[in-house]
């Protein structure tokens, strides 16, 4: 066991922790120590090779497909150097503000979220693509959108020097886009901050240690080294901020000594599910090449959905496509005429939803899918239904008819073959990747975990700062707030320090 | 932990019927789906290895009761059928069991670059410039 101590630890590097340490950053210039500990390992450029199941593996926990406790929902993130802000699209938007109002954090005003997230929009570059930049997955949408009577709106994506790879989510391979580990995490090691990867907490003890283990690099794995050698450590820290998203922050205080005091620890888990639907234009369109979600159509304030441009790759479509044998093998030969779009239900932090560890500590996620949710999932199925054939698709796939495929004459009868009576757990895929919850905001132990501020309850000196912070859903991609909320609470740690 | 060898005629059979192309592969090629399903289960608690040994066990022998012949040795419309009422079963547990066996099937397949190429996926780090 080695001993090391820190002025702060900072447990994660996502777009919280790698938020967290570029805010902080203005300590390690004043002479204090922040550090950095990064489950996943540092991969260099060239490891980026854009292919699926190596990508998936090197970058996804459980290669993208954590399963919920009853094993009918996978869940993705990413452990890596810049955590999931490797493996997201890029898409960049202002929480809404009836969202944080219904929130109802003491402290929080929507008008400092939204001040917060325009800065890191500045900082990660976000922007609108230009329309040469557009493939026809994205165009068809817009225009069978338009037709179909929605309000499309195009998402405003932190890329710089994007060539169009299409390969967004495992990971740019020409580093366009602009997550933590490209701007918030290089900044912060510039300005002092020290970044460990490969380093596994499993524990926070009272007295402010954290027991960490360093991993090996496996033979001919991919990623560097740690930069600590491997084996057991025992770090102390005047203060921790834990970042390791919805599920690693929660786990982590769940399997520590502290809990006890945190009765709602682990509650309010959100996420989004989320299912692919896929319709065949009776031509080739281009689909994998150009940036992957363009626009969007929001109805989560009246039907509690929001349809998405996608496009995933071989497998991950394949798993997406209800059913098997000829008819699935038959759409996948179709691979290049088809048109995607991702729905996502906007769930509502239910009780029972939750987050917890078995007895060796591993996460475990309870989730059920709440009839509204599953309502949610079967009306954005029927719109993005009217949507495709608007755009001129000849047939739809969709997991909630039997058979799961609508044809060119079922148009205009979206609303009779898309019912919810053909909704069964276990049988359609469900992913979701917007991980929510867990260690939420509020005003005492009582209704929360954190204060505003991501202050826990009762120590002062344990930090939130990532998506578990959120008390509910946020009903649009997470990672502008959750920078917002870190910001937040490297803030508050700054203004603390000297009294910690 | 890799799939006992006794089960893997099995899984050939299940992955003919879920995508009837594998039957096509050649040796390379389902050595590479052997090798790909291998690796992710063994990336699973042993728990769940143990649970889709017993699966796979039970979709070989659970039609003897119906159809008087283990799943390998039935037609392939039979077999679609038998599988069919997995997916549809009543029991979650059933379902979730066929999904994922399902899963691993596609991943062993769809993720083979002469298969992803036959489909027309032509996805490229060089993007546009590859294209215009």
């Amino acid at each position: 066991m080695i001993d090391k101590s820190y002025d702060v630890v900072i447990v994660g590097s996502g777009a919280g922790g790698g938020t967290a340490a570029q805010a902080l950053a203005p300590l390690a210039e004043a002479g204090r120590s922040v550090l950095v500990l990064e489950q996943g390992a540092r991969l260099g450029d060239a490891e980026f090779t854009g292919r699926e199941l190596e990508m998936a593996n090197r970058l996804y926990r459980d290669g993208g497909g954590f399963l919920t406790a009853d094993g009918t929902m996978t869940l993705a993130f990413a452990e890596t150097y810049g955590g999931s802000t490797v493996v997201y699209t890029g898409t960049s938007l202002i929480a809404p503000e009836r969202v944080i109002r219904h929130w109802g954090v003491p402290g929080l005003a929507h008008a400092d979220v939204a001040a917060r997230s325009r800065r890191y929009a500045d900082a990660n570059n976000v922007h609108l693509l230009p329309a040469e930049e557009i493939n026809d997955n994205n165009r068809l949408f817009v225009e069978g959108g338009k037709q179909a009577g929605y309000a499309v709106e195009q998402f405003p994506v932190n890329v710089k020097g994007c060539r169009g790879s299409s390969l967004c989510n495992l990971g740019c391979p020409n580093q366009a886009k602009q997550g933590t580990n490209r701007v918030q995490l290089p900044d912060a090691e510039r300005r002092g901050v020290q970044v460990v990867t490969r380093a596994q907490v499993r524990r926070v003890l009272p007295d402010r240690t954290l027991e960490v283990h360093i991993a090996e690099k496996a033979p001919g794995s991919a990623g560097a080294r740690s930069e600590w050698e491997p084996g057991d450590y025992r770090v102390r820290a005047r203060a921790v901020v834990s970042a390791g998203g919805a599920i690693g922050s929660t786990a982590l205080l769940l399997r520590s000594p502290i809990a006890p005091g945190l009765p709602r620890l682990g509650q309010g888990f959100t996420c989004h599910p989320a299912l692919i639907l896929a319709a065949e234009h009776d031509h080739p369109i281009t689909n994998d090449v150009g940036h992957p979600k363009s626009y969007f159509v929001d109805r989560a304030e009246s039907l509690g959905f929001v349809l998405e441009t996608c496009m995933y790759f071989p497998f991950v479509t394949a798993k997406a496509l209800t059913g098997f044998g000829p008819g699935h093998s038959a759409a996948m030969r179709a691979f290049q005429c088809l048109q995607m779009i991702l729905v996502l239900a906007c769930d509502r932090a239910d009780d029972g939803n939750h987050v917890g560890v078995d007895r060796d500590g591993a996460p475990v996620v309870h989730y059920r899918f709440a009839p509204r949710t599953v309502s949610a999932l079967v009306e954005g199925a029927r719109a993005s239904a009217r949507i495709f054939f608007s755009a001129g698709a000849v047939r739809v796939f969709t997991p909630f008819a039997e058979p799961p495929v609508l044809e060119r004459a079922d148009a205009g009868n979206e609303e009779g073959r898309i019912t919810a009576a053909h909704w069964e757990p276990g049988k359609v895929s469900v992913s979701a990747a917007h991980l929510m919850g867990g260690c939420a905001m509020g005003s005492s132990a009582g209704d929360s975990v954190t204060d505003g501020w991501g202050r826990v309850h009762g120590l002062p000196w344990l930090r939130i700062a990532d998506a578990s912070l959120f008390p509910d859903s946020l009903e649009i991609n997470p990672y502008l707030t959750i920078m917002a909320l870190a910001d937040r609470t490297a803030e508050a740690l700054r203004t603390d320090f000297a009294s910690l | 932990m890799p799939i006992p060898p006794a089960l893997t005629p099995i899984i050939r059979a299940v992955a003919e019927t879920v995508t009837p192309e594998t039957s096509g592969l050649n040796q390379a090629g389902w050595r590479t789906l052997q090798q790909t399903i291998d690796g992710a289960v063994a990336t699973r608690p042993p728990r769940m290895q143990r649970q889709l040994a017993l699966f796979l066990r039970a979709i070989q022998w659970l039609p003897l009761l119906r159809y008087g012949r283990p799943f390998t040795s039935l037609r392939p419309e039979i077999r679609r059928r038998f599988l069919s009422s997995l997916e549809d079963s009543p029991l979650l547990l059933v379902r979730r069991g066929f999904w994922g066996l399902r899963t691993l099937v596609l991943m062993g397949y769809y993720t083979q670059a002469d298969v992803i190429g036959a489909i027309g996926y032509r996805a490229d780090p060089r993007g546009w410039s590859r294209r215009r």
